[in-house]
């Protein structure tokens, strides 16, 4: 794309969006050497000043760390500045004759070391936590004050700790780093504040070079851009940033279509985690919670790991309905030691409420724990990969069974609504045989099944379209038996994460969609815009 | 590392109080951070261990707390000696029963 004098450098995409500013490259960790050492007592004042600077900046950042996460980091920060197990060493040493500086790297090092070697991850990251605050003091120490950056720089350098993202006011700026991982606080942060990030950049000498796209939709850094280059990124940003604001503005709203109807959009999740960043009352509730992650091998006969999990969900949608799959292990999801292995075909296998039917204890430590979290909220339990009525009978009997032996033991518990999710082409067709509470439409697994063609043949991928007449006339007619029952009806697949399919998912009488987190805003955008002709759904 | 006090030594009298840990990955910084800040809060020596009879680790300092690396579903015990001993391992033990959802400044 540019030509004269650009560079074009790679990096990974960790945070989306397009940046356009000044290069501002960071300078490395402070080489704190110009200082004259003092006597003992004014090396051991020195450092206590430095301490108390940095506990004070940090404390300052805390401030405008609006989100828990890095209010968190820096919170800890503060705490361990404040701490004397940590900074004693470093006034021994300096009472021994140590100049500050050194005696803090060493007192720190200790610290570092307790989390670098770490098999847990999160006890490493706080490694790089602990290097952030050695060299905030080291700083301060050496009478450094890191020149302030101005609004809007492209940041490049080798890493960034997250108390210097904070301090910097991004507004349409963006990060570049030789370094990093994807899943460092940094990274969070950028994600969450909505500032473009590329990470493993490729090395390129940048010297000399004071302007800088970041393109993270596409991978890269073009530095010193030509004029054509420069607007033509223009011109995208610009579109790109109507359209979040766009999205942005109806993600606090509740959708509603442009003849007026109102849907209902709900989240799938996969871990509770995930719950951190969305707002509740940015959806209607969660429509699917696939508990594959979230009930790990350890977790298939405990009970109480997952009633924590569950109550967790529940307190976090604050009444809002909360529909939770049972397992769904099997097919492209096996869980070592529970699915059954090296079966031919296994989206044709057991899979589902066909392989929970056949680990009945499993499926009663589930539906246990389920029932014990009923009493927090609306709770929905919905089984996978029903064929015939029978399995769901099966499964519904297990549940009242549950439920009657917690009542007797005592146990606070409440029975859930129960229904099925329909994937299965011969659910979808005889959907008036079955004894339900409510249905939501499996659509990735509908549409597998309906034209024979594997979900993850990329070479099939065209003969998968969702808007195809069998599929539309498919969930036209399970909307249509729905309906007719009174059976609450929704989708939760792919699809209604797909704003092409949003039309005629309303078309075909669908008025409960649940979705990608991050498809929140789009998603309502796109109902927005849509008029459902009168007479039909 | 950890400081490991003998109890037992001390002819004080002494509080004590227990909880189980529910805190996804353990007593990580967000946890630790508020078992610290509620401890200082109260004027009492206050120790945090895993087990009934110690080793007892000094509930007021997060390097300390930190490096126990406390996995999750373990039972913290509590033990204060000093004039609000009482409050202090109460409110320590209802800060970890409640999973850590009120904050140090609404306890006690």
């Amino acid at each position: 794309m540019p030509d004269n004098g650009a560079i074009c450098v790679r990096g990974t995409p960790v945070s989306p969006g397009l940046a356009r500013g000044r290069l501002v490259f960071l300078e490395e960790a402070s080489r704190g050497a110009e200082r004259k050492q003092g006597s003992r007592e004014e090396e051991a004042a020195a450092l206590e000043r430095a301490i108390a600077a940095a506990r004070a900046e940090l404390t300052t950042l805390m401030d405008r760390a609006m989100d828990s996460d890095a209010g968190m980091l820096l919170e800890f920060q503060v705490e361990m500045l404040g701490d004397p197990v940590v900074t004693a060493p470093a006034f021994e040493a300096i009472a021994t004759g140590v100049r500050a500086e050194r005696a803090w790297r060493d007192a720190m090092e200790i610290q570092v070391r307790e989390y670098h070697d770490s098999d847990d991850l999160y006890f490493r990251a706080r490694a790089s936590d602990l290097r952030d605050m050695r060299d905030r003091v080291l700083r301060h120490l050496a009478g450094e004050t890191p020149a302030p950056i101005v609004e809007g720089s492209i940041v490049v350098g080798s890493d960034l700790a997250p108390s210097r993202f904070l301090e910097i006011e991004w507004r349409g700026g963006g990060i570049a780093l030789t370094q990093g991982s994807p899943n460092s606080h940094v990274a969070m942060l950028a994600r969450s504040r909505g500032v473009p990030m590329l990470i493993e950049l490729e090395h390129a000498d940048l010297n000399g070079h004071s302007e800088a796209l970041l393109d993270s939709e596409n991978g890269v850094l073009v530095v010193s851009p030509d004029a054509n280059a420069a607007s033509e990124f223009e011109s995208r940003r610009r579109v790109a940033e109507l359209k979040r604001a766009d999205e942005e503005r109806f993600l606090h709203a509740p959708a509603v279509t442009a003849s007026g109807e109102r849907i209902q959009v709900l989240v799938n999740i996969a871990n509770v985690k995930e719950l951190e960043a969305i707002d509740p009352a940015s959806c209607d509730g969660i429509g699917l919670v696939r508990t594959e992650l979230l009930v790990g091998k350890a977790e298939l006969h405990d009970e109480e790991k997952q009633y924590a999990a569950y109550r967790r969900i529940l307190e976090w949608a604050q009444g809002r309905p909360v529909t939770i799959r049972t397992l769904d292990a099997g097919g492209d999801k096996p869980v070592p030691g529970y699915t059954v292995d090296g079966e031919s075909n296994p989206f044709l296998g057991v899979r589902g409420v066909r392989l929970s039917l056949l680990h009945p204890m499993v499926l009663t430590t589930q539906l246990r724990a389920l029932a014990r979290a009923a009493t927090i909220g609306p709770l929905k339990v919905m089984v996978p990969m029903v064929t015939v009525p029978r399995e769901l009978e099966q499964v519904r009997l297990m549940l009242d069974a549950a439920v009657a032996r917690l009542r007797n033991a005592g146990v606070e518990c409440a029975m859930p609504e129960l229904g099925m999710m329909v994937e299965v082409p011969a659910a979808a067709l005889a959907l008036d045989l079955f004894e339900t509470d409510f249905v939501s439409v499996g659509s990735n697994d509908l549409i597998q099944y309906v034209t024979a063609c594997s979900r993850d043949s990329a070479a099939l991928a065209a003969l998968q379209d969702p808007l195809q007449p069998a599929v539309m006339r498919l969930l036209h007619e399970v909307v249509k038996q729905a309906n007719a029952r009174r059976i609450p009806a929704s989708l939760c697949g792919d699809m209604a994460s797909d704003v092409r399919c949003i039309s005629g998912l309303l078309d075909v009488g669908l008025r409960s969609l649940s979705v990608a987190p991050a498809a929140l805003g789009r998603v309502k955008a796109a109902i927005a815009r849509h008029r459902i002709a009168a007479g039909r759904g | 590392m950890s400081e490991c006090e003998s109890l037992a030594m001390r002819d004080e009298p002494r509080a004590a109080a227990s909880a189980m840990l529910a805190h996804e990955g353990g007593l990580h910084a967000r946890p630790a951070i508020k078992v610290v800040q509620l401890a200082k809060r109260y004027a009492a020596h206050v120790w945090i261990g895993t087990a009934a009879n110690g080793p007892w680790i000094d509930a007021k300092s997060i390097a300390r707390v930190m490096a126990m690396k406390t996995p999750n579903h373990t039972m913290l015990y509590f033990t204060a000696t000093g004039g609000d001993a009482d409050a202090a391992v109460k409110a320590l033990a209802q800060l970890v029963s409640d999973e850590f959802r009120i904050s140090p400044n609404d306890a006690g």
